[in-house]
C-alpha cells in the first residue's frame, strides 16, 4: 500500500529576535557569540509554547478541512512530537485534539525523548496510515541559558502533516533508522537546559560516521538511484556538514536545502520537518526528497512528490509564516518572556488563580475548542453556549447545538490598551470582537503593537496561553484575537 | 408597571465618613464614623432600628462575609441584618433593601450602611480578584479602566466624534468634578485641576489617563429610612422622600449578542425609563435639579448623560464642554465631587451619592449649596460596560 503525506502546515512565531541584539548584550562575557550575530531567530511571544505552535501549524495544515466544518472527522489520530512539551504528565496531543475540535474516538499520543522524535513520529504515522488519515504535529520552543551560542542558534517553530494512503502530495518511498546512543547533548529530567559536548567531536564521530551509514541503508531500502535525489534535508547547525555528507553519499551538492538558520534558528524536534514543509513549498511534482532526522541515531525518510502537490489548497506554510514577521531588538523582553530574569512583577502579579480541573473538564470544548452554540429555534450564533439562548427575541432553554468559532472571521468593535492590569507584555490589548456569523467575545488580543488596533479592524482567533499558575505548575490555554498579519512585515 | 414606592419612604437621617486613605481606620471604625453621624441626624437610638442592610463588595479585603460585621460594629440588638453585594452598585442595594422594608410595613425604621476598606492591598487601583471558576478561563485580562475605556473607542466610532474632541470633553468631566470636590471637606481629593493636567497625565488604559479615573479610597456612608408619617410624628421638617428606585441587570445580551454597539449602557437606559415612570417625571432635562452619576471614569459619566436621557444621543460631549453640567450649569452633576474626588469605596458609594442629595435638599451643603433643588437623581453602576448592574434612584422634597 502506498502511504505518504496528504497536506502540510507550519507555524513560526511572529517575533524575530535580532541576533545582533543578543550578541551585543552578551559579547562582554562571551566574545565568541559575535561570530553568530547575523540574521534573526524566531521566538515565542510570552503566550506561545510548543503546544500553541502545534495547534497553529495543525490549523494551517487542515486549512480547507477546518473551513468545511465537520470534515476533520476523517482524522483518526493525532501525534505530537516535541522535547519541550508543556506537560510531562497530561497528554499534549490530547489538548491539540480538543483545540482542533476533533472527534474523541481517535488515537492520540505524544512522541518525545529525543530530537529524532520528529522524524520517527512521522515514520510511525506513515506505518499506521493503513488505518486511516492522521495528523502529525511537531514543535519545539527551545530553552537555553543566556550568553551561550545556542541562544543565538536555536529558534521556535512547528510543522504539521496529514498522513494517509490516498490523495498524496508526497509518497513515502521508504527509509532507514539507526539507534545509536551518541550523546551530542542531553537534558536530564531535572534540568531546564541542554548540556552540550564539543562540536568537532559531534561532527567527526557523529554526523560523518552515522549519517552516511543511514543514507546507504535508506537507498537500499527504497532502491532509488542516489543521483535522482532532488532535495536533501539535513537539519544541522554545524557549517559544511550537510554538504560533506551529501558529497560522500553522492548526492548533488545543489540539492542541499537551506537550513532556515538566517530567519528561524534550529527548531529542535520540528526542524527537519519544518525544512520539509519549506521544501514542499518549492518542490515540483515527481521530485525525490531525502529527510534526515538526528538524535541518538539517525532517521532517513525518502519521499517523492506527486501531481497533487500542485492542487493543494493555499496555506501559509513556512513561506507564509516567514513573511509574517516583526523584528524584536529588545533582548530583555526575550529574557523576561522566557523566565530568564528575576523581575519585580508587582503585587498585582501575585494573584493566586488556580484552575478547577473539574470545571475545565466540563467546559473543555468551550475553553480549549472554542465551541459556542447555535440556537435551533432562532438561529442565533453565540458564545459561550448556554442553557438559555441570548437572543432578546428568543431566550429558549436547551435549544443550542455546538457551533465552532475558531475559524470564523471577526472584527473589533471596541478595544483598549491596558497599562494597569498585570501582563507579561504591557500594555495588554483586549476588546469586543464581533464574529461574522454572529456571536461576540470580550477577548484578549495578542501579537499587537501599540497604535495598531482600531475599531473595525479584522481579526482572527489563535490558540494561546492565557496564563500560568506558577504555584501549581498549571498552564491555562484559551483563544485570543490577533490582526491578520499574514500580509507580511507590519508594526 | 407596578405602582412603585413614590413618597412612601422618607430619609430620617444620613451620615458619611470622611473618604480617603484612612490608614488609621479599620472598616469597622469607618462604619461607626458614618453611623454615629447618621443616628444623631435622625435623632434616634440604635434600639429603634428594626432591620439593617449592609453593603460591601470586596469583603475578603476587610470585614469578611455576612451581616455579622455590621451587627458587631454597632452592637445591634439581634435584629435582621442582610448583607448585599451587587458589584459597584452595592451601596444603592442596601438602600433599596431598607426602603422596601419600610414601604412594605415590615419595618418602621431601617438602616442602610455601606463600607469598603480598599487601601489595604499594597498597590493602587482596585484589588485583583478571581472571577469564578469558569469566567476565569475565558474572560480577558482586564482592569476596570480597561473595560470602561472601550466605551470611548466605541462612542467615537459610532458618533464620528474625533478622539481628541472626546478626550477634551472627558477632561472637562474631571475638571468640573474637581472644582466641586475642592469645596467638600469629606472628599478624598480636594484640589482643582486643569484640562492640561488631565490631558497630559500618564495613560492608564487608552484613552483613559490617570485623571480620567476616579480615586481609590476607604469610606462608609449610611441612611436611616422610615415612612413620611413617622418622620413627621418625630417632628421632622423639610422631609426628603424617595421618588423612585430602579435597578436593571444585564442578562448577557451586551456580552454575547450583536445588537449592542458598545457605546452606551443598555441597563442604565432601562433603569432610567422605569425610574422616571415611577417618579412621574416626563421631561428629565427640565425637571431634574441635580444628580450624581457613577463617574468611575470620565467616559462613563459622559455616556451616562445620554443614557439618563438628559443629553441627546451623541451630544453629551457638547453639553459637557458647554458647561451644562457644571455647578452653575442647568443641571449640576457631581456637586459633591463625585467618585472622581471621593474615590470609590464600593459598598459606600451609592449611599454617598444620596448623602449629597439629602444635604442639598436640607440646605446643608455649605459652599456647594444649590438654590432650591427639588428633584435629585443618583446613578450607581457596577460591573463592566458589556455586563453590569445599573441603579437609578430619584429622591426629592416630599412636597415636590
Amino acid at each position: 500500500m502506498t502511504v505518504g503525506l496528504k497536506a502540510y502546515g507550519a507555524y513560526i512565531p511572529r517575533l524575530r529576535l535580532s541576533r545582533k541584539a543578543i550578541a551585543e548584550a552578551n559579547a562582554w562575557f562571551n566574545p565568541a557569540v559575535m561570530g553568530l550575530a547575523k540574521g534573526e531567530r524566531a521566538i515565542c511571544n510570552w503566550d506561545e509554547d510548543s503546544l500553541t505552535m502545534a495547534v497553529e501549524a495543525a490549523r494551517d495544515c487542515l486549512t480547507s478541512a477546518r473551513l468545511d466544518k465537520g470534515s476533520t472527522s476523517s482524522v483518526t489520530g493525532v501525534t505530537f512530537a516535541s522535547t519541550t512539551l508543556p506537560f510531562d504528565d497530561r497528554q499534549n496531543a490530547g489538548i491539540v485534539a480538543v483545540a482542533l475540535n476533533l472527534d474523541e474516538s481517535i488515537v492520540t499520543m505524544d512522541f518525545a525523548g529525543s530530537q529524532r522524535a520528529g522524524t520517527s513520529g512521522v515514520l510511525n504515522s506513515l506505518r499506521n496510515a493503513a488505518n486511516g488519515d492522521s495528523l502529525f504535529v511537531t514543535a519545539d520552543k527551545r530553552r537555553t541559558q543566556t550568553s551561550g551560542p545556542q541562544e543565538l542558534q536555536f529558534g521556535d517553530a512547528a510543522a504539521a502533516f496529514t498522513v494517509g494512503s490516498d490523495d498524496l502530495i508526497a509518497e513515502y518511498l521508504g527509509g532507514s533508522q539507526l539507534s545509536i546512543d551518541f550523546v551530542d547533548h542531553y537534558r536530564g529530567s531535572d534540568s531546564k537546559y541542554d548540556y552540550n559536548w564539543e562540536e568537532r567531536w559531534i561532527r567527526d564521530e557523529g554526523y560523518f560516521k552515522i549519517a552516511p551509514r543511514a543514507i546507504r541503508a535508506a537507498m537500499e531500502d527504497t532502491g532509488i538511484d542516489i543521483d535522482s535525489v532532488d532535495h536533501f534535508i539535513m537539519p544541522t547547525l554545524i557549517r559544511g556538514v550537510p554538504q560533506k555528507i551529501a558529497d560522500a553519499a553522492g548526492i548533488a551538492s545543489e540539492t542541499v536545502r537551506d537550513n532556515l538558520q538566517a530567519q528561524v534558528g534550529h527548531a529542535g524536534t520540528a526542524h527537519p520537518l519544518l525544512m520539509l514543509v519549506d521544501c514542499l513549498q518549492d518542490a515540483n511534482p515527481g521530485q525525490t526528497i531525502v529527510v534526515i532526522g538526528w538524535g541518538q541515531g539517525c532517521d532517513v525518510l525518502v519521499f517523492r512528490t506527486t501531481e497533487a502537490l500542485l492542487s493543494l489548497s493555499p496555506r501559509q506554510g513556512v513561506k507564509g509564516y516567514l513573511a509574517r514577521r516583526k523584528e524584536e531588538t529588545n533582548y530583555n523582553r526575550y529574557l523576561s518572556f522566557n523566565n530568564l530574569l528575576d523581575q519585580d512583577r508587582g503585587i498585582r502579579a501575585e494573584l493566586d488563580a488556580p484552575t478547577a480541573l473539574s470545571a475545565l473538564y466540563r467546559n473543555r470544548d468551550m475553553v480549549l475548542g472554542f465551541v459556542g452554540g447555535k440556537c435551533r429555534i432562532c438561529g442565533t450564533v453565540q458564545y459561550p453556549k448556554t442553557r438559555a439562548c441570548v437572543s432578546p427575541n428568543c431566550g429558549a432553554f436547551n435549544s443550542q447545538d455546538p457551533h465552532p468559532f475558531a475559524e470564523i472571521p471577526a472584527t473589533v468593535q471596541s478595544w483598549t490598551a491596558d497599562n494597569l492590569t498585570y501582563s507579561p507584555d504591557p500594555p495588554t490589548h483586549f476588546g469586543m470582537v464581533v464574529f461574522d456569523e454572529g456571536g461576540r467575545l470580550m477577548a484578549d488580543m495578542t501579537d499587537v503593537s501599540p497604535g495598531e488596533v482600531e475599531v473595525g479592524m479584522p481579526v482572527k482567533m489563535v490558540f494561546r496561553r492565557r496564563g500560568v499558575d506558577d504555584k501549581r505548575g498549571f498552564i491555562k490555554y484559551f483563544w485570543k484575537a490577533t490582526p491578520d498579519h499574514t500580509a507580511g512585515e507590519n508594526p | 408597571m407596578p405602582r412603585g414606592i413614590k413618597d412612601e419612604v422618607a430619609i430620617l437621617g444620613m451620615g458619611c465618613s470622611k473618604f480617603g486613605e484612612r490608614w488609621d481606620m479599620n472598616a469597622e471604625d469607618l462604619i461607626v464614623e458614618a453611623v454615629e453621624e447618621c443616628l444623631n441626624d435622625a435623632g434616634i437610638e440604635r434600639s429603634q432600628i428594626d432591620a439593617a442592610w449592609f453593603s460591601t463588595a470586596i469583603e475578603e479585603q476587610h470585614v469578611g462575609k455576612s451581616g455579622v460585621p455590621l451587627a458587631v460594629s454597632l452592637r445591634l440588638p439581634y435584629i435582621p441584618v442582610t448583607r448585599v453585594e451587587n458589584y459597584c452598585a452595592s451601596g444603592t442595594e442596601a438602600f433599596r433593601g431598607a426602603c422596601y422594608a419600610v414601604a412594605s410595613g415590615a419595618a418602621d425604621i431601617a438602616i442602610a450602611v455601606g463600607v469598603e476598606k480598599l487601601k489595604d492591598t499594597g498597590y493602587g487601583g482596585l484589588p485583583q480578584r478571581m472571577r469564578g471558576a469558569v469566567a476565569d478561563m475565558y474572560w480577558p485580562n482586564a482592569s476596570a479602566p480597561g473595560s470602561f475605556a472601550q466605551l470611548a473607542t466605541a462612542y467615537s466610532a459610532k458618533h464620528g466624534v474625533k478622539a481628541d474632541d472626546l478626550k477634551l470633553a472627558m477632561a472637562q468631566v474631571s475638571v468640573k468634578s474637581h472644582e466641586n470636590g475642592a469645596k467638600n471637606p469629606k472628599a478624598h481629593l480636594q484640589k482643582e485641576i486643569t484640562v492640561e493636567t488631565v490631558l497630559n497625565a500618564p495613560m492608564v488604559a487608552e484613552p483613559l489617563g490617570l485623571f480620567d479615573c476616579c480615586g481609590v479610597s476607604d469610606g462608609s456612608a449610611a441612611a436611616i429610612v422610615t415612612t413620611p408619617r413617622i418622620a413627621k410624628s418625630m417632628g421632622k421638617q423639610d422631609i426628603v422622600s424617595v421618588k423612585a428606585l430602579q435597578l436593571a441587570v444585564s442578562n448577557g445580551q451586551e456580552a454575547s449578542h450583536n445588537s449592542w454597539d458598545g457605546s452606551y449602557f443598555m441597563t442604565t437606559r432601562r433603569a432610567a425609563e422605569r425610574a422616571y415612570k415611577e417618579a412621574e417625571i416626563k421631561k428629565p432635562r427640565d425637571e431634574v435639579s441635580m444628580f450624581e452619576v457613577h463617574d468611575c471614569f470620565s467616559v462613563t459619566e459622559l455616556v451616562t448623560m445620554e443614557d439618563l436621557y438628559l443629553s441627546e444621543e451623541g451630544t453629551a460631549w457638547r453639553d459637557i464642554l458647554d458647561g451644562f453640567y457644571n455647578s452653575d450649569g442647568q443641571i449640576p452633576c457631581q456637586i459633591d465631587g463625585g467618585l472622581k474626588c471621593f474615590g470609590h469605596p464600593i459598598g459606600a458609594s451609592g449611599l454617598r451619592m444620596l448623602y449629597e442629595m439629602y444635604l442639598q435638599f436640607q440646605g446643608r451643603a455649605g459652599a456647594r449649596q444649590l438654590a432650591d433643588p427639588r428633584i435629585g437623581m443618583t446613578h450607581n453602576l457596577g460591573g463592566f460596560p458589556h455586563q453590569n448592574v445599573s441603579s437609578v434612584s430619584i429622591v426629592g422634597r416630599y412636597d415636590a
